[in-house]
């Protein structure tokens, strides 16, 4: 338990001067500029806004640079800072298919409508440090421009729905509540939508793990990546004094699908299943862990036997979500002097007794 | 009652509300100067910012989820002696969405040429098509070889 305590109040302050301080670093060196932040660490800016769950590239750059590059800090003043805004709005779902996209790649069909484009990724790079980058230079990169084919880039999924080899899509009711997770709290058994909702927040980390636990044999899965598609999707709402549907802008999304194998139960055939990663930004490592556990979760509505931990979901939901697991675990550093004051004469007592005992 | 030129006018609504919501700050700014006399106008809401969810489908077909927030700002504006103008714009630039209240106003009014929208169009048409083509260069064709194991 945690008991309030006073004082402190002058070292406190002073600590967070020093904190300024020192998150400002040498002063002889140039400050950071949110553009920077923005421009030059996009990707951490993408994770900052899909955990902090807000798009909205400058305020996860003031977040990172106030948290002097701490990830995990950021998403946590983005989610604070997400509380002093209203709602003015839901969204239309938005169209993937329909996403201009910067990369698209298969990991099943070499030759697929649409074709692959691998655009801006580390695939194939050999992951050498390259000290070219370690002085500015005045020689600005500039990549190829292809002729783009123009064609229409269809889902992977539809391929093999076109066979009935992979199990649909349960189709949406569009008058059925959609739960949200930032006004109701989690219940269990949870739905397919409060699912994804926690793991779009979910720590990439934690997500990453269980994926991977998934493909080490803890509730196997056989997951075959059947699509990856970043690039730009249009927002739209409708907004009621207006009583018609308009684009807001574009956003940036990664999506994963995968491909999993599936034997069969006593009521589905043999078939492909699907899991389901969607991501702000380009956060192509979080998509693909979101959809292996997407569909380990899944577990339970397809008659799975649930043994592993990604497919517990009381395990997973629970634990997902960085602003709360680090909350609880750095709780345990502030003052606990009354707890644990009460721990120490209770070990007295004990040990009084112990030796007490001893000596008859 | 002929409701088709009202469907006419929303739908040419919708798509300049969609342009003037993905144009820069400096453009608008910069249409607004070349406006002599400038109009007169109040503010009849906002602009605020706020947020909204961004939903999308599981399987990107199926059932809807809430994906995440964004911040939006919202302003609404009428033309004195005219119509009112509305703007829902991504991000907290509340510059950007007063200047595309008003320019839909304007346009609403018959006061703004609509050629105006069409060059912002192309201007964003063309920002999208450059990156495409950065996209194309990579278009990759794997080709599977056969291991020479029999």
């Amino acid at each position: 338990m945690y008991v309030a305590v006073k004082g402190g109040e002058k070292a406190i302050d002073n600590a967070h001067r020093l904190l300024a301080e020192d998150r400002r670093g040498d002063p002889a060196v140039p400050e950071l500029s949110l553009r920077q932040i923005s421009e030059q660490l996009s990707l951490a800016v993408d994770r900052v806004m899909t955990e902090g769950s807000i798009y909205d590239r400058d305020l996860a750059a003031l977040a990172i640079k106030q948290a002097r590059g701490d990830l995990v800090e950021a998403i946590f003043l983005l989610r604070a800072y997400r509380t002093t805004l209203p709602r003015l709005a839901v969204s239309r779902p938005v169209d993937t298919t329909a996403m201009h996209v910067h990369r698209r790649i298969s990991a099943t069909f070499k030759d697929l409508p649409g074709g692959q484009v691998l655009g801006p990724t580390f695939d194939y790079t050999h992951r050498l440090l390259d000290f070219d980058l370690a002085e500015p230079s005045a020689e600005v990169p500039e990549a190829p421009a292809g002729s783009p084919r123009g064609d229409p880039v269809p889902r992977v999924t539809e391929v093999l729905n076109r066979e009935g080899l992979i199990a649909r899509e349960v189709a949406d009711d569009p008058n059925a509540p959609v739960g949200d997770l930032t006004r109701e709290p989690l219940a269990f058994p949870a739905d397919r939508a409060t699912r994804l909702q926690n793991l779009a927040r979910g720590d990439e980390g934690f997500l990453l793990a269980l994926g991977y636990s998934t493909q080490r044999g803890f509730g196997s899965t056989h997951p075959f990546i059947g699509e990856i598609r970043m690039g730009e999707v249009a927002v739209e709402i409708e907004p009621e004094d207006l009583g018609f549907a308009v684009e807001i802008g574009d956003i940036l999304l990664t999506e994963c699908e995968t491909v999993n194998q599936f034997k069969g139960s006593k009521t589905e055939p043999p078939q492909f299943t699907r899991g389901y990663g969607l991501a702000f930004g380009y956060a192509e490592r979080k998509a693909i862990s979101m959809a292996l556990v997407d569909r380990a979760l899944r577990g339970r509505e397809l008659g799975e036997e649930v043994v592993a931990p990604a497919q517990d979901e009381e395990f997973v939901l629970y634990h997902s979500d960085n602003v709360e697991s680090s909350g609880f675990v750095q709780h345990i550093k502030l003052p606990h002097y009354v707890d644990f004051q009460g721990e120490l004469d209770l070990v007295r007592r004990l040990r009084a007794e112990r030796d007490a005992e001893a000596a008859q | 009652m002929n409701t088709e030129p009202r469907r006419v006018a929303e739908s040419a609504r919708r798509r300049w509300m969609g342009i003037l919501a993905r144009a820069r700050t400096p453009d608008l700014e910069a249409l607004w100067d070349a406006l002599e006399p400038p109009p007169a106008y109040g503010r009849a809401r906002g602009p605020e910012t706020g947020l909204v969810m961004v939903r999308g489908r599981a399987g990107g077909v199926g059932q809807r989820f809430n994906l995440g927030e964004m911040t939006l700002t919202r302003c609404v504006v009428r033309l004195d002696g005219g119509p009112a103008g509305h703007a829902y714009v991504a991000g907290r630039d509340a510059r950007h969405a007063e200047l595309a209240a008003v320019f839909d106003a304007l346009l609403r009014d018959g006061r703004m040429d609509p050629a105006v929208i069409d060059r912002l169009a192309a201007e964003q048409v063309e920002r999208r098509d450059a990156r495409a083509a950065k996209t194309a260069a990579t278009r990759v064709d794997f080709f599977t070889m056969v291991r020479g194991e029999d």
